[in-house]
């Protein structure tokens, strides 16, 4: 019934009035926007850009298929740095997760905005930034690389899997509470199982996302392949930069097919 | 024995759901709990193991008093109250025997529960209820795989599991159909029977109750307003309880259910024969 | 009277082999000592980090807004602006990709078109994207516009692009069979359907374009990246942490907005 949809429902004069003042306002902002950004824009370079793009692109080709045995050692640690990260994410993720949950969560009134605060930031901050920070702290290096992509992930797990928690059936948990529970086996014996799936899928899908980040947080400085890419970048070499893309494409494409087959074995 | 003295439940959204109930459930006896949706039929049962928290009242089990315990104590009182649910209530993704051993979380530490490492009485006890309530072989399998009638089994286990002192049982049957159901409630009364365990079943089937109950208690508006057997459950007093034409909407699912109990009850007469 | 068994071990849920479960639980204990153990670690180094990650927490706590502010101020302008033209631009080119994209509305040949289209922008981060228009356009602010008008495309798109497809066959064969062409056919069945998911689906882009418009100016595409890129390479913690404050608040605000916008939209 509740998705039958208003076809046929005329708006009324005023609401359409409305609707056309709002398509106005937001093309009067995009034209505004669209000044102020382009204020300092030179246009020479603007008309210039497909033949640069043609010149990179000539150069570009063929990728060095030499370069690829030394890139073998800066893609396993992108992909330690991935699963390293997401492993640190996991950890530190669980328990804001609960913290969050409404159900769950010990204090409603205190913890719960804490955890709610430590996810967005989390969230709002792209893991490259975390890197940037974490390089200038801890120097270049995987470690600064694994702790980024742990942080970032904290917020990613964190929301969907407290969203999980939220959402789990509230009857199973009153069954096992009415046996004479404690908190904690509630959570072992009435939760936990409910949020396995979740969990799992959360998981493996945010390891699939942090190799693609993690492909690019050498860039500023994190270890990987982005360190090879930066590189390459700085001493224009176009050929490595093609083959550390074809390399990062394939990386993408394999861990997207195994978390498709472990999400698919899993639900 | 239980005992409940002027039990209020006022929720916070003002409805006011239970309203001065007060009774006694000596031991051995099965009271069936009738009224119309909304009654306060659940709250009723909820208030007894303070899944729902009453406003004001009293509740005594053998002796002790439930109401203003602590998370502690309140702990280990529900331990001698099993509970049975509408919808099974059962952790779908744990596998049956887990469902039942979780009856015992109330005696074991933690880490017992958490790593599966219950007693081995705890284990003899879940088999042997499990054969009794006739799912001996699915054991290992998964709450989820289950048919309806076969999950509320399970629920009876996991109560009885608990070796509790008094049943509380939320409308058993409501999800299940009419065969189904008659052989749950005829299995539930048994069980009580040979326990001797005192029990409060919540039910919507007013013919079912009066068939197995050997005591009705009918609620309307949170006040109970019948209480004796149900031979003297007339229609006047299903009209006080249900109001006139709910009444007779009722009685017609009940002929409807005439065929499902005829089989019922030839099944029970080739036992007996 | 039978007796009955004592001990009972949960069933393995997921891997029922023994031995496969053996063989699996080596080898992830073996790749986490070997991955653990490549991670060299300069320990000497880390130290000096802590005092530095202090000196972070504390720019964080008492974050210097005032100093920076003209270089921070230029930088949200150009991440807003940026933001809001991509995400118009972006979800306006979606639109035609995504109808092209759905299988019940578009010939095979520009089905293939546009789906190709779409994996290709789906599959290139937008950093790396940034890196080459940044090569191509020049630094600044318009390389930004264009990373994240291309990244929405694929976004936006592909969503589309399954919505339409999963709309109520019965409606749009009721529309057909009255004889409707193939535009009629998409504003009178398909738009009413697609329009609340697409909106919300624009409001979501616009989020993530924010997001991402902090980044991307790390590698030269403007926007505030770019200042907090330079804070940070001036150790100046109290304005990075002011920079990282005000991406949080504005992410905070425009997902609370959006939310409500959304829920107002219905
Ligand atoms: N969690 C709650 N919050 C507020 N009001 C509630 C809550 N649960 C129940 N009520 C109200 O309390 C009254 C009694 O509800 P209760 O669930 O006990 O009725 P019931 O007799 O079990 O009905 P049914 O036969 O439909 O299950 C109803 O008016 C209901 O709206
Ligand atoms: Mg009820």
């Amino acid at each position: 019934m509740t998705d039958f949809p208003h076809t046929w429902a005329h708006r009324s004069p005023r609401a359409r009035l409305a609707l056309w003042f709002g398509w106005l306002c937001l093309v009067a902002l995009f034209v505004y926007c669209w000044q102020v950004m382009t204020a300092n824009t030179i246009w020479m370079f603007i008309w210039d850009a497909p033949r640069q793009a043609a010149d990179i692109g000539n150069r570009m080709f063929p990728p060095r298929l030499s370069y690829l045995p030394e890139l073998m050692k800066p893609l396993w640690d992108t992909l330690n740095m991935a699963t390293l990260g997401t492993l640190l994410g996991v950890i530190l993720a669980v328990p804001v997760a609960f913290l969050a949950a409404r159900n769950t969560s010990p204090s409603v009134l205190i913890l719960r905005p804490i955890a709610l605060f430590i996810i967005v930031a989390s969230r709002s901050i792209n893991s490259l930034i975390w890197a940037l920070l974490l390089v200038a702290i801890l120097g270049p290096g995987l470690l600064a690389g694994i702790i980024a992509i742990g942080l970032r992930s904290i917020g990613f797990i964190g929301k969907l899997l407290y969203e999980a928690i939220e959402e789990t059936d509230i009857r199973q948990i009153e069954a096992v509470t009415a046996t004479g529970a404690s908190p904690t086996q509630v959570l072992n014996y009435a939760i936990v199982p409910q949020i396995m799936p979740a969990f799992w899928g959360i998981t493996v899908f945010r390891w699939d996302i942090n190799i693609r980040e993690s492909a690019i947080l050498g860039l500023v400085g994190a270890g990987g392949l982005g360190l090879k890419l930066q590189a390459s970048l700085n001493t224009l070499a176009w050929p490595q930069v093609t083959m550390i893309l074809l390399v990062i494409l394939a990386t993408v494409v394999l861990s997207e097919w195994v978390s498709a087959k472990v999400r698919g074995a899993i639900i | 024995m239980l005992e409940l003295a002027a039990l209020t439940k006022t929720y916070k959204t003002g409805d006011k759901a239970l309203s001065d109930v007060s009774l006694t459930v000596p031991k051995g006896q099965v009271v069936g709990l009738i009224g119309p949706s909304g009654a306060g039929k659940s709250t009723l049962i909820r208030c007894i193991n303070r899944l729902v928290e009453p406003s004001s009242g009293k509740i005594i089990l053998s002796g002790r008093e439930l109401s203003g315990l602590g998370p502690r104590t309140l702990r280990r009182e529900r331990r001698r109250i099993g509970m049975i649910f509408q919808e099974y209530a059962l952790v779908e993704r744990l596998t049956v025997m887990e469902n039942v051993l979780s009856g015992r979380l109330g005696y074991v530490s933690f880490w017992q529960s958490f790593t599966r490492r219950f007693p081995a009485g705890d284990i003899e006890r879940a088999y042997r209820l499990l054969d009794r309530v006739g799912l001996m072989e699915h054991a290992d399998k998964r709450a989820d795989a289950l048919s309806g009638g076969q999950r509320q089994r399970v629920g009876i286990a996991r109560a009885l599991s608990q070796e509790p002192e008094l049943l509380l049982v939320d409308e058993p049957t409501a999800s299940l159909d009419p065969k189904t159901s008659r052989q749950i409630m005829r299995l539930l009364i048994e069980i009580c029977a040979e326990r001797g365990l005192p029990a409060i079943v919540n039910i919507h089937d007013v013919p079912l109750a009066q068939q197995f109950m050997q005591r009705i208690i009918g609620l309307r508006a949170g006040s109970v307003v019948f209480d004796g057997p149900p031979e003297d459950l007339t229609e006047t007093v299903l009209t006080t309880i249900y109001g006139a034409e709910d009444w007779t909407a009722m009685r017609k699912d009940g002929e409807a259910d005439q065929v499902a109990e005829a089989e019922a009850v030839a099944s029970l007469a080739m036992i007996s024969a | 009277m039978t007796s009955y068994p004592t001990t009972w071990r949960r069933p393995p849920q997921i891997v029922t082999d023994r031995r496969w479960r053996i063989v699996l639980t080596v080898a992830v204990i073996a790749y986490l000592v070997i991955g653990v153990g490549s991670v060299d670690l300069n320990w000497q180094r880390i130290m000096e980090g802590g005092a530095r990650g202090l000196r972070f927490i504390n720019g964080f706590l008492q974050p210097d807004f005032t100093s920076r502010w003209k270089d921070i101020s230029n930088g949200l302008i150009e991440s807003l602006t940026m933001t809001l033209t991509s995400t118009v631009v972006g979800v306006a080119i979606s639109v035609p990709i995504g109808i092209g994209a759905a299988r019940n509305l578009a010939p095979a040949w520009v089905y293939y078109i546009c789906r190709s289209i779409i994996a290709v922008s789906r599959s290139l981060q937008e950093i790396i994207i940034a890196i080459f228009l940044v090569a191509m356009f020049g630094f600044g602010p318009f390389a930004g516009f264009l990373t994240l008008s291309f990244a929405t495309i694929g976004f936006i798109a592909k969503l589309l692009a399954e919505d339409i497809e999963d709309i109520d066959e019965a409606q749009a064969e009721a529309i057909r069979a009255t004889g409707a062409s193939w535009l009629q056919l998409v504003h009178y069945a398909v738009q009413p359907q697609v329009m609340p998911r697409l909106i919300g689906l624009s409001l979501y882009r616009l989020d993530i374009n924010f997001r991402e418009s902090a980044v991307i100016g790390i590698v030269g595409a403007g926007g505030i990246g770019a200042t907090l890129n330079t804070a940070i390479d001036r150790y100046e913690y109290d304005s990075a942490g002011a920079i990282l404050l005000v991406i949080i608040a504005i992410v905070m605000v425009a997902e609370y907005s959006s939310s409500y916008l959304r829920k107002f939209l219905q």
